[in-house]
């Protein structure tokens, strides 16, 4: 069979499909398995220093005097500093952006100078020759505080009575309200009008590696390199450029082995920059590694939203509109540089979003609070905006006797209506919302898992099935970021390099934590070139190596790194061929690269293998006409623009068992449906959904962040805070729909934040679900054993 | 902190003793005395299973565990484990079904899986489940690394 008799794309797409699609195992994993990663804490340099921080104990109080003199007197010590030293070497940042109007928020240092506005704030910092050491010094630091009033209450915050900066005059970070105008008409003509508020805790990302930096200064040439657990080290070379005032070429960052991520990694910390700083005040390497108990207390936290919504629909169940009103706490700063303001600015753009109604309503505030900042994190606002939806949506359905699932049917944005602009303004290319939710209840068995569920009733096995259909922000453009003025690149780059041996080096500026990024640049940049994936060599996670480009975050990895590396991949294949044109004395459009080798692209013989090729091309070029000269490193890049967002859509369910005496929830299984476009490795895009939806399960389910009216972290440890472990989790079924964007030729969308997305929302609806037939209805997140008690305890008051 | 005792242990196989205060755990002795960096510090407190090692052929949490405890003892760690080949099996499976993401978890969650192959080599789907819930993994979902340790046991393909 001739290659012409094969198809050449996937439906829709331009990729010739050679690994694309296919399950290929993750070469970089095998050091991972062997201890034989680097993570940043594995680093060993001479004259290495270790930098321990004084943390503030209150949740806001002022720095009367900080005294170092016992600290110095201890063994090992390099130095102490306040606040004021370490801004001599670092300017102080402003987290907002121009684009979110009138977001606002206070100068915030490196170490705090002054004022402590969260417990965990550093307020010092001591360094040493070794952690230990620096740690029994920081003991030794003695403080004068005089403690300030705490607002720990995000309605408190928003009504004002008590400023946590004083010269902002109030306590909202960014407001923002949207309406189109028939809203109150809508509700008017309804028949029906749902309403309920709902709560979700505020909870944070337990990387199992903590926050890590070890940063390099060199006082001979003026220059840093750091070594970073990032997920965007383009963006940090900027800030660390920026802020300690060293020439951006002299800025090298390099991320090594992440040990997770997340979004927790994508931030600007202030201990971690002072840290740089202080490597530049020393001039010696220092490093810095949050411990367990520190991640808690001052690695970025999430959501803590109060949303009411309000949902009004036809007798015959078609949804009319939506009206919500969100508040949001994100503690005392917004976060550098992507501001904190972006979660409840999602919850606005994506409420409602699968659903087909024109009139919508949100009003939403971000307040600041004396608790730890708020950022950022796996599916931003996405939980949120897709619980409050679905959540609603069920009770809409309930209200008028009808099955979700048809409720869902009947108000879904059909398969054939796109391109498609939601009311919010968001714009989608092409979803599959139908396609996804006839899937799902194909694999999950709906219809029997209802009867089983009736059936059990009976016995007073209460049983419930919960969904959530999704839609999800990914391959952002320059919209998310850019146009606010901040320096985070939209784009990104790959350079593919033609080695002298036929191995194939691809350089891309997308970074790996661990979901795969260079296994599948493997296989794009292996199918694209036409060698066998063992001949692919990937580097990521060094400024010094790399194209310029964005990072790892807003599942963006894929779709614009992946674009960029297909791209380079098919420039170096030309000129691969117009080399060995030179070398056979052939016309270039007679060959192809197959398997390693020049082939005759009509016949399939191989004419000559890549390793001769470069031999010639490296060694021999004398043997070439003399005006030839052959490139064998290509760069190209790709940056989404048409559209805001490529959006993909999905839908996820839950089936629970909720144990009416003891309020347990057991997990018995749990489905999603994605349609992420072109997949590129079902392995690793499954286990993307997978480890997405048992975060989100952990937010349904266990995970908060407790705080008491003090301001002070209850349960900041891993015995307290619970996540999710093997023993409660269900098997979870994964299967898709390839709606490939036609926005890039590879057609990939992101996959990894749809599982945390729309998780918590099934599981709820699921509880919900279970808890019908007792009347009892929760909707404070997490769903803790002791909150379905109360549930189920005010149902039977009630009754 | 002057204060400091000498002990001697073998770890993957090899004789060494060392001076060590009588405060340092064991896993920061692996990483910061031996340069043993396989074995992760994720919580310190026991919760999280990152630093689990083998102590005399079963396994411990080697930061509730003192450096000094381990006097006279045999240590072994994943990288002494993987170029044994003791682990290579599980190893392979991990690969295959990609129970691994960051991979900061995997020398633990790969000691927990072999304690259990070697001490319950028949365990169910369920006990597989209840026996790595000691172990945290923030990536995965846990469900390849379940499906992994079950292809070992029952090798499904």
């Amino acid at each position: 069979m001739g290659k012409a008799e094969l198809p050449l794309h996937a439906p829709g797409t331009q990729v010739d499909r050679g690994y694309i699609g296919q399950s290929v195992p993750r070469p970089n994993a095998q050091r991972l398995l062997q201890g034989r990663g680097v993570f940043i804490d594995d680093l060993r340099f001479p004259r290495l220093a270790h930098v321990a921080f004084f943390r503030s104990p209150y949740a806001h109080a002022r720095i009367k005097r900080l005294d170092f003199s016992k600290a110095l007197k201890q063994p090992g010590i390099i130095g102490a500093f306040d606040g004021r030293a370490v801004a001599e070497y670092c300017t102080p940042w402003v987290a907002v952006l121009a684009h979110l109007k009138g977001i606002k928020s206070p100068p915030q240092h490196a170490i705090a100078i002054e004022r402590a506005c969260s417990q965990g704030e550093a307020c010092a910092a001591v360094v040493a020759e070794s952690r230990s050491q620096a740690e029994d010094a920081v003991a030794l630091i003695e403080a004068e505080w005089e403690e300030l009033p705490v607002v720990v209450d995000m309605e408190e915050s928003l009504q004002g009575n008590t400023l946590i900066h004083q010269d902002l005059g109030d306590n909202v970070c960014f407001r923002r309200e949207l309406d189109t105008e028939g809203v109150a008409a809508a509700f008017e003509r309804a028949d029906a009008v749902v309403e309920d508020t709902f709560h979700f805790g505020r909870h944070t990302g337990v990387c199992l590696e903590g926050r890590a930096i070890l940063a390099d200064y060199n006082a001979g040439e003026h220059s840093l390199t750091v070594y970073h657990a990032t997920q965007a080290p383009h963006m940090m070379q900027d800030i660390f450029s920026r802020h300690l005032n060293i020439p951006e070429a002299n800025v090298r960052v390099i991320t090594k082995d992440v040990g997770g991520s997340f979004g927790i990694k994508v931030h600007v910390y202030p201990d971690e920059m002072a840290t740089a700083a202080l490597s530049v005040m020393l001039r010696r390497p220092v490093k810095f590694v949050a411990d367990r108990l520190e991640s808690f207390l001052s690695d970025i936290h999430c959501r803590e939203h109060r949303v009411k919504v309000r949902l009004a629909c036809s007798k015959s169940g078609e949804i009319l509109a939506f009206d919500l009103d969100d508040l949001t706490a994100i503690g005392p700063y917004s976060v550098y540089p992507r501001t904190s303001g972006i979660e409840g600015n999602q919850v606005v753009n994506l409420t409602g979003g699968p659903y087909r109604h024109r009139e919508y309503r949100a009003r939403m505030h971000v307040v600041f609070t004396n608790k730890n900042v708020t950022c950022q994190y796996r599916a931003v606002g996405h939980p949120i905006a897709v619980a409050l939806t679905e959540g609603i949506v069920d009770l809409a359905a309930k209200k008028l006797g009808m099955d979700p699932a048809e409720f869902r049917r009947r108000n879904l944005i059909a398969d054939d209506a796109y391109p498609y602009t939601f009311p919010s303004g968001i714009k989608f290319e092409k979803l599959s919302h139908h396609q996804c939710l006839t899937k799902l209840l194909d694999v999950m068995g709906y219809q029997k898992l209802r009867d089983e569920q009736a059936r059990l009733r009976r016995d007073r096995i209460y049983r419930g099935i919960g969904l959530a259909a999704m839609i999800e922000v990914t391959n952002p453009s320059p919209a998310f970021y850019g146009v606010g003025g901040a320096r985070i690149s939209a784009q990104d780059g790959a350079t593919l390099r033609l080695e002298p041996t036929g191995m194939v080096t691809v350089m891309c500026s997308v970074t790996e934590q661990g979901q795969g990024t260079e296994a599948i640049f493997a296989q794009i940049a292996a199918s694209a070139v036409g060698v066998s994936i063992e001949k692919i060599k990937v580097i990521t996670g060094d400024t010094g190596v790399t194209p310029y480009g964005g990072g790892t975050w807003a599942s963006r990895g894929a779709g614009i790194g992946g674009e960029a590396v297909l791209q380079a991949g098919r420039a170096l294949r030309a000129n691969i061929l117009e080399v060995a044109a030179a070398i056979l004395k052939l016309d270039r459009q007679e060959l192809d690269v197959q398997g390693n080798h020049v082939i005759n692209r009509l016949t399939g013989e191989q004419k000559l293998p890549l390793s001769e090729l470069g031999r010639v091309a490296y060694f021999r070029p004398d043997t070439l006409p003399p005006e030839f000269q052959s490139e064998l490193t290509v760069t190209r890049h790709y940056t989404p623009r048409q559209y805001g967002f490529a959006f993909t859509n999905g839908i996820q369910a839950s089936l629970v068992e909720v144990d009416a005496d003891t309020g347990f929830v057991r997990l018995l299984g749990h489905w999603c449906v994605e349609d992420s476009g072109t997949v590129i490795n079902p392995m690793l895009a499954d286990e993307q959904l997978r480890g997405g939806i048992v975060q989100g399960i952990g937010a349904a389910l266990y995970e908060e962040c407790l705080y008491g009216p003090d301001g002070q972290l209850l349960n900041g440890n891993m015995a307290d805070y619970l996540v999710p472990m093997a023993g409660e989790m269900p098997d979870i079924v994964c299967a898709h729909v390839e709606t490939p964007t036609r926005q890039s030729q590879l057609g990939a969308k992101g996959v990894g934040e749809a599982g945390t997305a729309g998780a918590p929302a099934a599981v709820m609806n699921a509880i919900n679900d279970a808890l019908a037939p007792l009347g009892a209805r929760v909707t404070r997140m997490p769903f803790t054993p002791e909150r379905i008690l109360d549930g189920i305890a005010q149902a039977r008051s009630r009754a | 902190m002057d204060y400091a005792l000498d002990i001697t242990l073998t770890v993957n196989g090899t004789q060494v003793s060392r001076r060590v205060a009588p405060r340092q755990h064991l896993v920061d002795f692996l990483r910061e005395e031996l340069g043993l960096t396989g074995s992760h510090v994720g919580c310190e407190h026991g919760v999280c299973g990152a630093c689990t090692l083998l102590v005399d052929g079963e396994i411990v949490r080697g930061c509730l565990m003192l450096a000094v405890q381990a006097n006279g003892c045999r240590v072994e760690t994943i990288e002494g484990l993987s170029d044994s080949g003791e682990l290579r099996e599980i190893q392979t499976a991990f690969h295959r079904r990609n129970a691994l993401q960051c991979g900061f978890c995997t020398p633990g969650m790969l000691m927990a899986a072999q304690d259990l192959l070697k001490h319950h080599p028949k365990a169910s789907r369920e006990e597989i489940r209840l026996h790595i819930s000691g172990n945290y993994c923030r990536c995965t979902g846990y469900q390849a690394i379940v499906d992994a340790i079950e292809e070992v046991i029952y090798g499904k393909g």
